[in-house]
């Protein structure tokens, strides 16, 4: 065999490709438990080590939104809470400057993290070559073999669009786009009022732009609480947002300036023009050109990898985690699949991942965060429920910060309090869920989570003030 | 990534294990899920399989050795893996040694501790599986929810083995307490608990309970004999067999003995039932257990909710416990927690005898020999089978009137059996 690279071996007890949430964490994981461990990574314009998340995902769009709500406090808070700020314009472009910056900083970090656990990590395009072993095209130049006794695909998952639709990385983009743009765009619509679609709404929004967001399904937020997307919806108008709910998108035409974009709404068809257009319309899992097939890998009737309760695909020794394993697709499902999968494989004491307790964020303004069954599942898996809300027009904290919009609700078993599912809106929602997920994972009853001191005043005491209400007694309201 | 194989506790009531034999020797390559070694229990003979693959790198304890549970018994690792630190751990753990390579307890030795200093393979103590550790120290470790479940349902969480995580007890355990099936624990099962309505204890109660322990023992027994006409039940049991033949099953007087347990028990809840220190177990479903001897023992495998069984199927299940039980293979929710047994002396001749209770149980029935006599009827001398059973009581659960009248219902339905086959 053709003598390595430096710094790679010929063969690793684990080699995980992908470096995103799902798989470096898979890494670093392994390597604490005592495997070599090899972590490639193709490197591609969605990615990088620290993946979609860390370089055009999760992270600069948070970079983004603190800009865009920093917009909206200048604009709307700043005068009735004494801060009389009689000039201001808005910097777009510096905005995105910063965002670029804090993903930079922190993929910079993954690298530490790899050399500090000794992971290898390697710049290429990787594909399962047969026989426990993976080929990679080196981004250097050149092709190596490497053996490896596991393997873990972490390749994620990118956007995709509808025919007609195309991207064309000018007007007509992804989320990967816009977190790049050298303008902005005067108008735009977005096209899926999903978690993606709504942060980029709020975000342009903030910036000024004139933002229209369409959703094909009844509710905005689909996979949210109906109450909760109720809150965003009238927050979002209440900002000059055009919120479409059962529209689609239909046509598109490319003027020379403009886009014509022709929506099917429910009191029939609209044209729409705009700058810009911004399909969020889901992502589709990256499993082209890995030699899944020949490997033994495979796929489940929605073309994602399919896996068991540890992570385990069809094939022996082979591991797959993240987007590319299916939803729900979010960067803290891949990690956590990442280390129980890196954990079976060295037979270190680990625990199926529970899908039902996984807790999902949103963090437009204002936040939506929310774990476990809504009320309507928990009344068809067959629970009798009692449900606990809490207004944040109610709590201390969430006055004095000026955001009374919002609320806590909570889903639970009217006969043994098991906390089936909580579903929150408002002010830093997204710091709140950690509590009612723990303990769910903990199998705490409300009356625990109304029975714990919280301090005074925080948003957390609208947990606590929601868990007394499936109790029958909230002190507060 | 080296695993350690220890001696598991692999029943409720084991406190240490003999090495039977190793399956795999030192060099030899491992796959997690292969068979390495057997052990013998306190009930039966396990086979303990590794957890992890590579080779089976240091074998600790030698066969024939007896060692307490925790002990670790053998590494698993890769071929070149340092696995030094593991083995000075276990070394360092061992407070001494004794001469033959089978370490026992931990007692340090009164004269020459020494340390690290063993020249044989030698047993140590490591963690125990964190499966077990619910029940050390007298804290269940359990979710919130699960307490409340248990509490409303009157499981006692002393009697639910954990599956959570460091085996917390969690809701799913309880659901499956109360449903009567065991979820399928990380490693060894322990015997599962058979349902039961919780009897809260009157104050008299406890006084009787006290008073007897003074006087008698741990277990307080009472005895109540009874001689029961077997005559309509052979004929039964022949008719039955006859047509049964060439089905390769056949019934026998055991059989018939746990069926009209199970029937006169239904009729006599309270009899099924167990004394636990600060309530009474009233069980919702009988399980008989019927003691059977092994070369070296006794073991009562368990037929479990005998109640809605037919005599065929309950001749097929036993056959196959029992089998299985002078093979020593039964797995410990085979032979733990019957709420009824039954101890048949008979084929030795034996008349009459008594039985020792087995906990949990309230009751054992010890069941002679059947006999030609002749007996008394209408005032005349008529030749009869006849077969004497003894049912011994615990009295902190069961009243002498109790029984009786159990005993009762058990001797009219053997003496009138066409019941059974309904």
């Amino acid at each position: 065999m053709a003598k390595k690279p430096e710094g790679i071996k010929d063969s690793y007890d684990l080699v995980v490709i992908g470096a995103g949430p799902g798989g470096y964490v898979a890494a670093i994981r392994a390597a604490q438990l005592g495997l070599s461990v090899a972590c490639i990574d193709a490197e591609t314009d969605e990615g990088g080590l620290g993946g979609v998340c860390l370089n055009w995902g999760c992270i600069p769009t948070k970079a983004l939104l603190e800009s865009a709500g920093l917009a909206r406090h200048v604009k709307e808070d700043a005068a009735s809470f004494g801060v009389d700020i009689t000039s201001y314009s808005l910097n777009f472009g510096a905005a995105v400057q910063r965002s670029r910056k804090v993903s930079e900083r922190l993929t910079k970090g993954i690298k530490f993290l790899f050399d500090k656990n000794g992971v290898t990590a390697i710049l290429g395009r990787a594909k399962l070559a047969g026989e426990k072993k993976v080929e990679v095209e080196l981004k250097s130049g050149g092709k190596t073999t490497i053996k490896a006794t596991n393997i873990i695909i972490a390749t994620g998952s990118r956007p995709k669009t509808f025919p007609g639709f195309e991207f064309d990385g000018d007007r007509v983009i992804s989320s990967r786009e816009a977190l790049e743009l050298k303008r902005l765009p005067g108008s735009i619509m977005v096209a899926g009022a999903g978690s993606i679609g709504m942060e980029f709404a709020d975000m342009f929004a903030a910036f000024d732009s004139k933002v229209t967001i369409v959703e094909a399904l009844p509710q905005i937020l689909p996979l949210e609480d109906e109450e909760v997307a109720g809150v965003v919806g009238r927050s979002f108008k209440k900002r000059g947002i055009a919120v479409k709910a059962k529209t689609k998108v239909k046509s598109l035409e490319k003027l020379k300036t403009k886009l014509k974009v022709t929506i099917e709404a429910p009191g029939g068809d609209e044209l729409v023009e705009c700058d810009m257009l911004l399909m969020a319309v889901g992502r589709t899992p990256n499993v082209e050109d890995l030699g899944l097939e020949a490997a033994g890998v495979k796929l489940d009737e929605n073309g994602w990898i399919q896996i068991d309760e540890y992570n385990r695909t069809s094939a022996d020794g082979i591991y797959a985690i993240g987007d590319v394993a299916g939803p729900p697709m979010l960067a803290h499902k891949g990690s956590h699949e990442g280390a129980v999968a890196a954990e079976h494989i060295t037979g270190a004491s680990t625990h199926p991942v529970d899908r039902n307790n996984i807790p999902s964020c949103t963090y437009c303004h204002p936040e939506v965060a929310s774990v476990g069954r809504s009320e309507k599942q928990a009344k068809e898996d067959g629970f009798d429920v009692t449900v606990g809300k809490f207004p944040f027009s109610a709590n201390g904290r969430a006055l004095a910060a000026g955001a009374p919009d919002g609320l806590v609700k909570i889903v639970a078993d009217a006969k043994y309090g098991e906390v089936l599912g909580v579903h929150m809106v408002g002010h830093n929602v997204t710091e709140l869920i950690a509590e009612v997920t723990l303990g769910r994972a903990l199998e705490t009853t409300v009356e625990e989570l109304a029975g714990t001191v919280h301090a005074h005043p925080t948003l957390a005491e609208a947990v606590m003030e929601a868990g007394l209400a499936t109790l029958g007694r909230p002190i507060h309201i | 990534m080296a695993t350690r194989i220890v001696m598991s506790k692999l029943s409720p009531t084991m406190e240490e294990g003999r090495i039977i034999q190793w399956v795999k020797k030192e060099g030899d390559p491992v796959e997690s899920g292969d068979v390495v070694v057997e052990v013998e229990t306190d009930k039966a003979t396990m086979e303990v399989e590794a957890m992890g693959s590579g080779v089976l790198r240091k074998i600790l304890v030698e066969e024939n050795a007896t060692v307490p549970t925790g002990t670790l018994l053998a590494v698993v690792a890769a071929a070149d893996e340092d696995i030094s630190s593991i083995l000075a751990e276990a070394e360092a753990a061992v407070p001494s040694t004794d001469g033959d390579g089978a370490a026992t307890t931990a007692e340090p030795a009164a004269t020459e501790p020494e340390p690290a200093a063993a020249t044989q393979p030698v047993a140590v103590s490591a963690p125990e599986p964190v499966v077990e550790s619910q029940h050390d120290g007298g804290r269940v470790k359990a979710s919130p929810l699960a307490r409340r479940i248990a509490q409303d349902s009157g499981v006692p969480l002393q009697s639910v083995q954990g599956t959570g995580t460091g085996g917390r007890i969690i809701k799913r355990d309880i659901e499956a307490a109360i449903s009567g099936v065991v979820a399928a624990p990380v490693t060894a099962a322990v015997g599962p608990e058979p349902p039961y309505q919780r009897v809260e204890l009157t104050q008299l109660r406890k006084a009787i309970a006290r008073n007897l322990v003074q006087s008698l023992g741990p277990v307080p027994h009472f005895f109540l004999t009874t001689e029961i006409d077997m005559g309509r039940a052979l004929d039964l049991r022949a008719e039955l067999n006859r047509s049964l033949e060439g089905s390769g099953v056949k019934i026998g007087v055991n059989e018939i003995l746990i069926k009209t347990a199970a029937q006169a028990l239904a009729e006599h809840p309270n009899v099924n039932a167990a004394f636990a220190e600060d309530h009474i177990r009233r069980f919702t479903r009988v399980d008989v257990g019927l003691a059977v001897a092994v070369s070296d023992g006794l073991i009562t495998p368990v037929l479990r909710n005998v109640g809605p069984k037919g005599l065929r199927q309950i001749s097929t299940e036993m056959r196959g416990l029992i089998e299985r039980a002078r093979e020593r293979k039964l797995a410990p929710e085979e032979y733990y927690g019957a709420t009824f047994t039954i101890s048949n002396l008979g084929m030795y001749g034996i008349d009459e005898f008594t039985a020792v209770i087995n906990p949990p149980a309230a009751t054992i029935l010890a069941v002679g020999a059947t006999v030609e006599k002749p007996v008394v009827i209408d005032g005349s001398i008529e030749i009869r089978s006849r077969m004497r059973v003894t049912l011994s009581c615990d009295h902190r659960a069961v009243d002498g009137a109790m029984g009786a009248e159990f005993l009762a219902t058990f001797r009219e339905m053997l003496e009138n059996p066409l019941r059974l086959v309904l």
